[in-house]
């Protein structure tokens, strides 16, 4: 870079520090809008994997489909409420749609488990084998229910970590011991990896399955045998979902006779669906916050305009003295905007230590994931560098725009 | 034939304040050739102001023509001035116009500052001309830390420091008393006879006028009378 360039930075540099509180003042606006635009997109982004691994909890490429009808609000009625999906259904669904890999069934109920002097409320499922493929649940001790398990109606069991934590002694291992569900004993065959939160927010760890036939016919006591809670299907490629989520429904409306006008009795969701409502949320505050930002960055952008107006006036004397002994427009012009561009970046420079602190702290305080991008901190940078380029052009050319007599005669 | 440093030819400059007009000058035609130094002298409001800027080149007059170094200079555009004053021109004001807070040294340094040269180069030269005006050892005093001879002085430094052919001072003792106002002269002189400096100065002083070696007097926008001060002062015993 030139001399001419330098020493016009140096100037500025020295300016600011003369003037402390006002440059401090006016700068105000861009630090607290690149505060603003470093810290949303941070918790936005620690926001999104979040949810983003939630969502992967599910499993891979899955399918649900509920019994009943969604409302417009999307309020489902509860869950098995309506008989209407059954066994055969996703047998059907199998056999008839190639695009899906596989089918699963389950149905649940909240019931008491007791194991020795303890017990628990847990989530019981009776799940066809299938279910577990299909929603990635994995195994940190002894192994899944076999087909020989389902046709038997086994009185085996599979619980989660939370089930664990509540029933057994740190250390003793679950698998082999016999617990009693509705008063029924099962044996535990296996233990399941734990899943965390779900994306809606409930505990995924908070659950037993056993074999869909035992929970019929021993545990629950279902007037409808064959009606299921819920069906599972999912497909190779994520980008036949919804082509598969389709063919289902064509096939589900075929085999419940439904009428064209008459509407759906089931409700189809997929992955892709599901995570887009959780992106949703998070996009609305990262457009609200998006809003904060442009305004803090458009007042201080005005501003650092303001200041330089009076900067020029004050000054006025200095640039007919500039413009005396040889400097050209594109000098004084460069001047001002220097001026200006150093205002800004040192603002947009606090305002990046200041958001970067703040998502910093969100995550110390409110344990809410955050994550700093190199090319957020990248894009602040250079949006100030921006304001103070757009907002420094019309003191700047004012500047230059000046009578040297007059502007040497000013007092 | 080498042409004269200035030639103004029936030069006008009028200004248009509201309905009224003000001819502040009205046919001027003057030559000045290198290395000569003149004082203009008149009343109040004769125009002499008026004068020196358009032979700045910070003006331009309303009609006329005028030639610098043979450059006509009524038609050029603002850029063009601007490059001229830098390369051809020193400026010495009755208030000094120093930037404030800002050293000697880089008050000197700026006419440098915008032709591109490198910062340990005009700091050499600047460094040189504030030498020249008897400044060394003053470089990095701020214009409130001088006297108004020695801020004058660093006027004259800027002045110089591009090595000008033509050095205009309007009314640059103005602001000084006696003995500053003496040692400003000996300075300009010394430039003038030492190294050819061209110079052009507007007083109302008798005795400044007397470091000259022409006199013009100005009245109305005119010429009144333009002569020749047989005599130059004898550099003075005191002080030197
Ligand atoms: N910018 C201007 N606008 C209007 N009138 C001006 C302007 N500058 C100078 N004048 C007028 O021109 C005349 C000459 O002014 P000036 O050259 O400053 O005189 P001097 O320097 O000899 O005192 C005066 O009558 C003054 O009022
Ligand atoms: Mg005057």
């Amino acid at each position: 870079m030139s001399a001419f360039v330098w020493l016009t930075i140096l100037t500025a540099l020295r300016i600011l520090a003369r003037n402390r509180m006002r440059a401090g003042l006016t700068m105000l606006g861009i630090v607290i809008g690149v505060a603003a635009v470093i810290a949303m997109v941070s918790i936005g982004e620690g926001a999104k994997q979040a949810v983003q691994a939630q969502i992967a909890t599910m499993g891979t490429n899955v399918i649900i489909i509920f019994p009943g009808v969604t409302s417009a609000s999307g309020v489902r009625g509860s869950q098995g409420s309506a008989v209407t999906l059954t066994v055969s259904d996703a047998l059907d669904l199998k056999k008839r749609i190639p695009l899906l890999s596989d089918t699963g069934w389950a149905k649940r109920d909240v019931m008491q488990i007791v194991y020795g002097n303890r017990n628990w409320n847990g989530t019981v499922n009776g799940v066809s084998p299938s279910y577990l493929t299909i929603r990635d649940w994995s195994f940190t001790s002894g192994d899944p229910f076999t087909q020989t398990d389902v046709e038997s109606a086994a009185r085996v069991a599979l619980i989660g970590q939370t089930i664990v934590g509540n029933l057994f002694e740190p250390g003793e291992e679950p698998v082999g011991a016999v617990i009693r569900i509705k008063n029924v004993p099962f044996r535990v065959i296996g233990v399941l990896a734990p899943k965390g939160q779900s994306a809606q927010g409930s505990d995924q760890d908070d659950v037993i399955f056993i074999p869909f036939s035992t929970a019929e016919r021993k545990v629950f006591g279902t007037s409808f045998i064959g009606s299921v809670g819920a069906m599972f299907g999912s497909t190779d490629q994520v980008e036949d979902l919804p082509m598969a989520a389709e063919q289902i429904r064509e096939v589900l409306r075929a085999r419940h006779r439904l009428q064209a006008e008459q509407e759906d009795d089931f409700t189809i969701r997929t992955q892709v669906d599901i995570g887009k409502v959780q992106e949703g949320t998070s996009e609305t505050l990262t457009m609200m916050l998006f809003a904060i930002a442009s305004v803090s960055l458009l007042v201080g952008g005005i501003g650092i305009m303001n200041i330089l107006l009076v900067s020029v006036t004050e000054r006025t004397r200095e640039i007919g003295v500039r413009m005396a002994v040889g400097a050209k427009r594109r000098h004084i012009v460069m001047q001002f905007l220097i001026e200006a561009m150093t205002l800004s970046l040192v603002g947009g420079v606090l305002g990046i230590i200041l958001g970067v602190t703040g998502a910093k702290l969100t995550t110390l305080i409110a344990g809410w994931p955050t994550i700093i991008s190199g090319n957020v901190i990248l894009l602040a940078f250079f949006f100030s560098l921006v304001v103070g380029l757009f907002f420094g052009l019309y003191p700047a050319n004012k500047a230059s725009r000046l009578n040297p007599i007059e502007a040497l005669r000013y007092e | 034939m080498m042409s004269a440093l200035i030639q103004c030819e029936d030069v006008w400059k009028i200004y248009r304040v509201g309905d009224m007009e003000v001819q502040a000058l009205r046919g001027l035609s003057l030559t000045i050739e290198q290395g000569e130094f003149v004082a203009i002298m008149g009343s109040s409001g004769s125009g002499k102001s008026t004068l020196m800027n358009i032979l700045g080149c910070l003006d331009q007059p309303t009609k006329g023509r005028y030639r610098l170094n043979g450059i006509e200079a009524s038609n050029l555009k603002p850029d063009q001035l601007a490059g001229i004053r830098n390369q051809q021109i020193g400026f010495v004001f009755q208030s000094f116009n120093l930037i404030p807070r800002t050293s000697a040294l880089e008050n000197a340094q700026l006419p440098l500052f915008y032709r591109g040269l490198s910062l340990k180069e005009q700091r050499a030269q600047a460094a040189a001309a504030l030498g020249r005006v008897g400044l060394q050892g003053r470089e990095h005093h701020y214009p409130t830390q001088l006297s108004g001879g020695q801020q004058q002085r660093v006027a004259i430094a800027r002045a110089l420091v591009t090595s000008p052919s033509l050095l205009l001072a309007d009314e640059p003792t103005g602001n000084l008393d006696t003995q500053s106002s003496q040692e400003i002269m000996r300075i300009l002189d010394q430039l003038n006879r030492d190294e050819g400096i061209t110079i052009i100065l507007v007083t109302h002083e008798v005795d400044i006028a007397a470091y000259a070696a022409r006199e013009i007097v100005i009245k109305d926008g005119q010429v009144l009378s333009d002569r020749l001060t047989k005599t130059r002062p004898t550099p003075s015993p005191v002080g030197g």
